[in-house]
């Protein structure tokens, strides 16, 4: 029930509802609760036919990005633990 | 650079990652010295748990409870046999989600039995649908079973306030809605709780997407107060296992602060248009009946004054019996995190998700449903 899907927006249009494609499904949502503007491209968190926020790209990236390093730091503030 | 979100799903997931990760979860919780307790309390956690097995890959390190965070399972009976009264109603079209549809009410009738037997029930994707059918049957009083965390209330703002706007009289909204923090407070707050079951929490993975809306901010609270950890998590496996280092870290360090895991989506103050169009249309209830918790003081929403034509409670007049649960459905205790569903004797023969007695076998997030899906926990 609380599971939103992020989906990427294929079309917005001038009544604040945009056409997004979900997994491969496309669907209509409304755009109301977002608080700033969505283009085309974007990547949206959309629940019971509503987007409820933009996808942080760069927050997105830099965990995937930064997974290595975080084993790695683990590995280090393991070393401070046992010290 | 573009992010393709499945690639990222699909990152979340690896294999590699996820058992290097849980190995260095084991070897952090060999310092602890002992299994730590960590209340997960959302569905989705649930559920990801189950599926990916890493209540398995982790056993002994962390004893998960899974909390009352699936809104179909802490919806008390009572709410649902006032669906089925409404949607008897010759004039009513009833509308909801499409989980709530299935949730057996007192006399084990869901809406989907009183469908079959003539009444006018319909399923919504999106609650804005609810305006579309009302408009399309004037004739009709067009009732919307609202239900939902905060991740769905907002939505149910904007729906209330279209209708306003457009002048519609004949859509109405039953208002279901629950508050998160309220119920993490009084998990952590009732005494009996703890003695019923001694369940002893350490720590929370706080949910994903209720926190898109409200931000990490409540959180602190918590963290301060009752001195728990809480770490917000996405819903992949990589996400989880990262939410119970991150946990097991601060167990080990003695401290409890709030972490965000999920800064792809979650900020500190979270969606504030969504938080302000809720605070414009509803305000707290006194008291609300939690399946499993009981009455908790200022833990749902009910609409405000200025918009009470639209209050289905207000408007429509239900005389309601006592509710009976089935007498031998511990869904109760398995929210409040006391007993697991395989220690309920119905569990997976006579309650099944086809034919679910109780509410934690309805939603694919409830407890019984996960441990059902996934079995597992049948061979433990
Ligand atoms: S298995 Fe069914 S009857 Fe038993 S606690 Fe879960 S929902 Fe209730």
């Amino acid at each position: 029930m609380c599971l939103a899907i992020p989906s990427k927006v294929v079309e917005v249009y001038e009544d604040g509802t945009a056409l997004v494609d979900t997994l491969g499904v496309k669907r209509k949502i409304s755009l109301e609760l977002m608080p700033e503007p969505v283009n085309v491209g974007d990547y949206v968190l959309v629940h019971v036919g509503f987007a409820i926020q933009k996808l942080d790209e760069e927050e997105a990236l830099k965990s995937l990005e930064l997974f290595e390093e975080i084993i790695e730091e683990m590995e280090k503030e393991e070393g401070m633990y046992e010290g | 650079m573009r992010v393709e979100e499945i690639s990222i799903f699909e990152a979340y997931k690896d294999k590699e990652r996820v058992l290097k990760l849980s190995e260095k979860i084991k070897k952090l919780s060999e310092k602890i010295g002992r299994t730590v307790n960590i209340m997960e309390f959302c569905g989705g956690h649930t559920h990801a748990i189950m599926k990916y097995g890493i209540d398995q890959l982790l056993k002994g390190v962390v004893r998960f409870i899974h909390g009352p965070g699936c809104p179909v399972c802490v919806m008390p009976m009572q709410r649902i046999d006032l669906a089925i009264e409404l949607a008897k109603r010759k004039d009513v079209i009833m509308c909801s989600y499409g989980d709530l549809l299935r949730v057996p009410g007192s006399k084990r009738k869901s809406l989907l039995n009183v469908r079959a037997e003539g009444a006018d029930v319909r399923m919504v994707y999106s609650c804005l649908d609810t305006l579309k059918i009302a408009k399309e049957n004037p004739d009709k009083k067009v009732i919307f079973f609202a239900i939902g965390f905060e991740t769905t209330t907002p939505q149910t703002a904007v729906l209330i306030k279209k209708a306003k706007e457009e002048g519609i009289k004949n859509l109405f909204v039953v208002s279901n809605h629950v508050i998160t923090p309220a119920a993490i407070q009084h998990i952590l707050n009732a005494p009996e709780i703890r003695e019923i079951g001694k369940v002893e929490i350490d720590a929370f993975i706080g949910p994903g997407h209720v926190s898109v809306i409200i931000g990490t901010k409540p959180y602190h609270y918590f963290a301060e107060e009752f001195q728990k950890p809480v770490v917000i998590a996405g819903f992949e496996p990589l996400n989880v296992l990262k939410a119970v280092y991150l946990i097991l870290k601060q167990i080990y360090k003695g401290r409890a602060e709030v972490k965000n895991n999920y800064t792809r989506f979650v900020t500190y103050k979270g969606n504030l248009k969504a938080q302000n169009l809720v605070a414009e249309l509803f305000e707290l209830r006194k008291e609300f009946e939690w399946r499993g918790l009981g009455t908790i003081p200022y833990s749902a929403l009910k609409i405000r004054k200025e918009y009470e034509e639209f209050d289905a409670e207000k408007v429509f007049e239900v005389e309601l019996p006592e509710p009976k649960e089935h007498p031998a459905c511990i869904c109760g205790k398995v929210i409040r995190g006391v007993a697991r569903p395989t220690d309920c004797k119905l569990f997976g023969t006579v309650c099944t998700p086809s034919n679910p007695l109780g509410s934690c076998m309805v939603s694919s997030e409830g407890a019984c449903a996960a441990y059902y899906k996934y079995r597992r926990a049948l061979v433990q």
